[in-house]
């Protein structure tokens, strides 16, 4: 009896902790072996045959498909730079230079990688749309109400999610992150 | 006390055994990956045009909205398949997937280095199977060799700018995905 009981035991403790381990390592976990520069992180080896087992039981599980490495490259950022949570009610403005690229788009996302509604229908720009200083940097607004210049509307939801992506880039699995300028992401005024 | 102790750490254990197995079996389980998604809007070997992703409904997650895009959902097991799509004036790519979404090539304009985008998609046994005169010919030919018999052709053409979205759209309705006929 006693070790049928242990066994049991034992049994639950596994089913528990494994299931409850891939649970949370898919949900709450971020894949390693990211390339991350300021608040953006991109995963280069996803984009290829050599993405690792967890990364791909997250692709399987959310439904996406990660944009192939002979393709482009995605950098997402769901923080700002000082680590607070995009906020769709909150003015955040990004600024700066983008990494070499043929061409670049972002887009802002619900964490469910759905677009989000607003009255203007612009859910992203690509780098043919943006408007520039003379130097060549750029600012977007990130804002429920508009702006002038560059105003990508969040809909005022709780929390989303860009991702910038890069098409025909030199950037891939050799890239490390000192050698990459992203835009810099401050928030700059919350109600 | 000594003996719960054990058989907590051989829970633990078998627990971390668990965990593996289930992270490796996960996308042969998944029934909302892309390719399940996309499998009732997509028939095999035919190029489908996606409708641009909307606040209320998308095919896939996280796609990208400055995008045309169109997908051939393949089956290599009655032979090799062909493809083309003709580039459009800003960007065009064509990207592979697994059965399992795995994004194992992917191609731009610029790499093939023509106006036309043109490969023949077939399995290692089918590429091993070719006829050795053809050889001679091999170096004009982008082969693609797909590691699954199924797996995702996914085709995308960028509208710079919101209005050029048809432009973009026109390029991938002369895209092509058929089957090759038969060698005799």
């Amino acid at each position: 009896v006693r070790l049928l009981l242990g066994t049991l035991f034992a049994l639950c403790v596994a089913a528990l902790v494994g299931l409850g381990a891939t649970w949370l390592a898919l949900t709450q976990g971020q894949a390693f072996g990211g390339l991350a520069v300021g608040a953006w992180t991109a995963w280069p080896r996803h984009g290829t045959a050599a993405i690792d087992p967890y990364a791909r039981a997250m692709v399987a599980r959310s439904g996406e498909l990660p944009v192939g490495s002979g393709d482009g490259l995605a950098f997402q950022a769901r923080t700002d730079d000082r680590g607070n949570t995009l906020d769709g009610r909150c003015d955040v403005v990004l600024s700066g230079l983008t990494p070499q690229a043929r061409y670049w788009t972002i887009t802002l996302y619900d964490h469910d990688g759905a677009l989000v509604r607003n009255s203007v229908e612009r859910h992203g720009f690509t780098s043919h749309e943006i408007v520039r200083r003379a130097n060549g940097t750029f600012e977007i607004v990130v804002s429920p109400r508009s702006r002038p210049g560059n105003w990508l509307p969040s809909g005022g939801i709780e929390r989303y999610v860009l991702v910038l992506r890069l098409y025909d880039t030199p950037i891939g699995v050799a890239t490390r992150g000192r050698e990459v300028t992203m835009p810099t992401i401050t928030r700059r005024q919350c109600p | 006390v000594i003996r719960i102790a054990l058989w907590l750490l051989g829970g633990v254990l078998l627990g971390g055994i668990v965990h593996l197995t289930t992270v490796l079996w996960l996308p042969d389980l998944a029934t909302q990956d892309a390719y399940s998604r996309l499998a009732p809007v997509a028939p095999i070997n035919a190029v489908t045009a996606l409708p641009a992703p909307t606040p209320e409904k998308s095919v896939v997650p996280f796609l990208d909205p400055a995008f045309a895009m169109a997908v051939c959902r393949y089956d290599l097991s009655d032979g090799p398949l062909k493809f083309s799509v003709p580039v459009s004036p800003a960007y065009t790519s064509v990207s592979f997937y697994t059965r399992n979404d795995v994004a194992y090539y992917a191609i731009n304009d610029r790499a093939a280095g023509r106006r036309v985008i043109e490969l023949e998609l077939m399995t290692s046994e089918q590429r091993a199977d070719l006829p050795g005169d053809e050889e001679v010919t091999a170096a004009d030919r982008l082969i693609v060799e797909s590691p699954t018999v199924t797996g995702l052709i996914m085709i995308k053409a960028l509208a710079p700018e919101p209005g050029l979205m048809s432009v973009a759209q026109a390029a991938l309705t002369a895209a092509k995905c058929a089957q090759q006929p038969q060698q005799g």
